[in-house]
């Protein structure tokens, strides 16, 4: 059967070019893999390469023709069997019929609304029950003893990183694991964040649940890479086939006196990455609950502690299964003037702020976001709608913030409820700065919350 | 005062001072080409033609217009992919390579039409049309992709080979990158920890001469990708990538070092790739002498017609084999062509595993 030979594009988005040259004339023998000609555009020239064999018959565009649009049949080949210069040119309506990118090829108009799944009320923390005993816990403590109660419970999990065994943690965060669970599953790792990342996110592609500590999370900008093009993308990529049960963790933003490249906030460069899952917790009850969620989740999970409350002491429940939702926001203060949502070692600073503002009759609700990424939308809009008044206070630059994100939500979503311009209260736009009375004007405080909210209130 | 040399060094056990990087070389030259029964050789010219045809296919269907972006050839490189894959425990080993990956698949078994159908973004691709070119895998034959971030499959594949050492599962993980890729950090930090963990791993170079444009010589300090492991302690091999024969031979070498817990291996194979980089090189780079030479006188496929019909092969037959390849390859460009491509609705699909 006689083939036809149709103009080649180069790249997706060529739609004519010029048929600079022909390598083979009619009659010669062709084989696959033979150059026949060359094509070229403005951008590049390109080889034309037979993919099937026969005899070249008639040559129907001439050499040097330019504009030649893309699918038009320039040569015809004859298979065995057949004389190539009986071929005829074929009726130039099939030239228009080729398909392609950008081309409605072969799927009919979907009756089908394209809908993007809603988002849905999400389930609020189990109950506790009556009676359950309370203990006074650091969030270090929470932390190792969610790790190490899912490493019982799962024997795929397994915890590396940097100093986590030997040396107890560089932050004490993963002290006494190496003695209860040994070497193969608490794995010191060289000072390699790129590599280790890597391993740990093959590792949980190839079945097993790695717990990744960074020593901060700014030494995962090394391994970004892997966070978001390996982990969040490989599910998507590949239709569903492979999962990625991985959680990420260490300490984020600022620590105390420690300079620009060791403090910094990664929630909102995280949260911006669909196929994450973004936590940030405050306190232990959140820690613990949060970090077991995480390490049974099977997407990846970006878990963001703080370094500057490792060591706060909160009340925790007695519970054999202490396990929280993901996504879902908690009101760890109520109120009825204004909202302050806030997140990490914010939370703190928004906690006293209403204490402030309270004494001076003002009755804020303080919402913990909790997770970053599914953002719960719902908690804060119903808080707007009672308070129609909303500021943000986040421990991190202002720029292209989870700030700014719940402003746009407001926007969007709470407009009508707004008695006040949405405000937000961050850090200083600055790399921050070492020296002590520096640090201390970059950073967010309680005042500037307290400040923010009397504004909105009208009452500065 | 002078620091010792390391041999020198008392701390230092007597296998560690006996351990030589060439030991696997050495093995390898002494039986340097696989005895292949006649039905394995025909299996792997056949398996190596159909990469070959399947290949064509898509740089014509690129040309068309119907595979769009970046599309990767691995014309020249097939005996590389069919001779390591040959040799797996397709049970329990897992192999994970870089955005050059239909010939990978292929080398698997994985249906030819499947993977033309996610070169042209429909529901029936192997991604569902989501991943495209660069983005297939098959947890099913554990191939684990299609990376399209040079380099990253090698951490990648550490992990895989952490998993298969975790489990105790026996498997091993083949990593495949190319000469550009050897030249990336974090290679080199997975080496580190493969060596120092005893993983099983083998890392290949698939050195197809040129990193996009740019010739080994122009990128690398050291051309002699085998010898980079040395470092890490970690045995290098020197193979003719473009002898099926010889590359099943070093796999069953390297395999068996790594099986036997000694940690990883570096294979270097040394290819040629025929086409550009991508479907859109301006092959301004090397002249196309040098192609044809290749061509010619050192074609994988070519290589084995010659040693079959030696052995007593029927031309007749060979070409029956082609004439069955050229029917599957088109009836996958069909069925790439024909199949819808993805509801709309899919966007939304497959983001996050659970539902929070």
């Amino acid at each position: 059967m006689a083939i036809e030979l149709k103009m080649p594009a180069l790249s997706p988005t060529m739609e004519e070019g010029t048929l600079a040259k022909w390598l083979k004339s009619e009659g010669d023998e062709i084989v696959a893999g033979d150059i026949i000609a060359e094509i070229e555009t403005d951008k590049a020239t390109m080889e034309f390469e037979a993919v099937d064999e026969g005899t070249l018959g008639k040559i129907l565009i001439e050499e040097g023709t330019e504009g030649v649009k893309v699918g038009t049949v320039i040569a015809m080949l004859a298979g065995e069997g057949e004389d190539a210069s009986d071929l005829e040119a074929p009726s130039s309506a099939s030239t228009d019929e080729v398909s392609g990118e950008g081309k409605d090829v072969g799927q009919a108009e979907s009756e089908a609304e394209i809908t993007k799944p809603e988002a849905q009320a999400r389930p609020s923390d189990p109950k506790i029950p009556d009676g359950t005993n309370m203990a006074t816990v650091s969030v270090r403590e929470a932390l190792r003893d969610a790790m190490a109660e899912e490493m019982r419970r799962d024997e795929r999990v397994f915890i590396m990183g940097e100093e986590v065994a030997q040396y107890q943690g560089a932050y004490k965060v993963t002290q006494g694991l190496l003695d209860e669970f040994g070497p193969k599953r608490v794995i010191d790792t060289p000072i390699t964040e790129y590599g280790f990342a890597g391993i740990g996110t093959g590792a949980a592609m190839g079945g097993l649940r790695p717990i990744v500590e960074f020593m901060t999370f700014n030494f995962a900008m090394q391994a970004i890479d892997h966070i978001v093009n390996s982990a969040a993308k490989t599910n998507y990529m590949s239709g569903g086939q492979m999962r990625c049960p991985v959680v990420f963790r260490g300490p984020n933003g600022a620590a105390s006196r420690v300079g620009a490249q060791h403090s910094q906030n990664y929630g909102p460069w995280y949260a911006s990455v669909p196929g994450l899952i973004v936590i940030a917790p405050y306190d232990s009850y959140d820690a613990k609950g949060l970090m077991k969620a995480a390490i049974r989740c099977e997407d990846p999970v970006v878990f963001l502690e703080n370094e500057l409350v490792y060591g706060r002491s909160f009340e925790l429940p007695e519970l054999d299964d202490h396990v929280l939702p993901i996504g879902k926001a908690r009101i760890v203060r109520e109120g009825d003037d204004v909202t302050i949502v806030t997140y990490s070692i914010a939370v703190g600073l928004a906690l006293e702020a209403a204490e402030e503002l309270a004494g001076e009759g003002i009755e804020a609700e303080v919402i913990d976001l909790r997770t970053l990424r599914p953002l719960d939308h719902e908690t804060i809009l119903e808080s707007l709608k009672k308070t129609n008044r909303l500021i943000i206070a986040e421990e991190g630059w202002p720029t292209c913030s989870i700030a700014s994100e719940v402003t746009a939500i407001c926007m969007e979503q709470g407009f009508d409820y707004l008695d006040a311009p949405v405000t937000r209260v961050c850090n200083e736009d600055v790399p921050l700065p070492y020296a002590a009375n520096l640090e201390k004007l970059a950073l967010i405080d309680s005042e500037r919350i307290v400040n923010a909210a009397k504004k909105v209130c009208y009452r500065d | 005062m002078a620091k010792a040399p390391a041999n020198n060094d008392p701390a230092l056990s007597e296998q560690d001072q006996d351990f030589a990087l060439r030991s696997l070389q050495e093995s390898f030259e002494q039986n340097k080409r696989y005895d292949a029964s006649k039905e394995e050789m025909l299996r792997f010219y056949e398996q190596m033609l159909l990469i070959r045809r399947f290949e064509e296919r898509a740089g014509q269907l690129y040309g068309l217009g119907l595979i769009g972006g970046f599309c990767h050839l691995y014309i020249g490189q097939e005996a590389v992919a069919i001779g390591l894959q040959s040799a797996l425990d397709n049970d329990t080993d897992s192999v994970i390579t870089g955005y050059r990956d239909h010939g990978h698949m292929l080398a698997y078994g994985i249906d030819p039409k499947i993977i033309m159908a996610e070169l042209t973004g429909r529901q029936a691709g192997i991604s569902k049309g989501k991943g495209g070119s660069m983005h297939m895998f098959s947890t099913e034959h554990k191939f684990y992709g299609g990376h399209g971030i040079v380099g990253a499959q090698v951490a990648l594949g550490g992990g895989l080979a952490l998993a298969h050492q975790y489990n105790d599962d026996g498997g091993l993980c083949l990593a495949y990158f190319g000469d550009g890729a050897a030249n990336q950090g974090q290679v080199y930090e997975t080496m580190n920890m493969a060596s120092l963990w005893k993983l099983p791993i083998v890392f290949v170079v698939e050195n197809n001469q040129y990193a996009m444009g740019t010739a080994v010589k122009r990128s690398s300090a050291e051309t002699e990708f085998y010898r980079r492991g040395t470092a890490f302690r970690i045995p290098g091999m020197n193979v003719n990538g473009m002898d099926v024969l010889e590359v099943r031979a070093a796999a069953e070498t390297a395999f068996a070092h790594v099986r036997e817990g000694n940690g990883p291996v570096l294979m270097e194979c040394s290819t040629y790739r025929y086409r550009g980089h991508s479907m859109s090189d301006p092959a301004k780079y090397r002249t196309r002498e040098e192609v044809q030479d290749y061509r010619e006188h050192r074609d994988p496929i070519e290589g084995l017609k010659k040693t079959l019909i030696e052995q007593g092969s029927n031309e007749d037959d060979l070409k029956a084999i082609d004439k069955e390849i050229r029917a599957r390859v088109s009836e996958a460009a069909d069925f790439a062509e024909n199949s819808p491509e993805p509801e709309p609705a899919e966007l939304y699909t497959d983001v996050l595993v659970e539902e929070y």
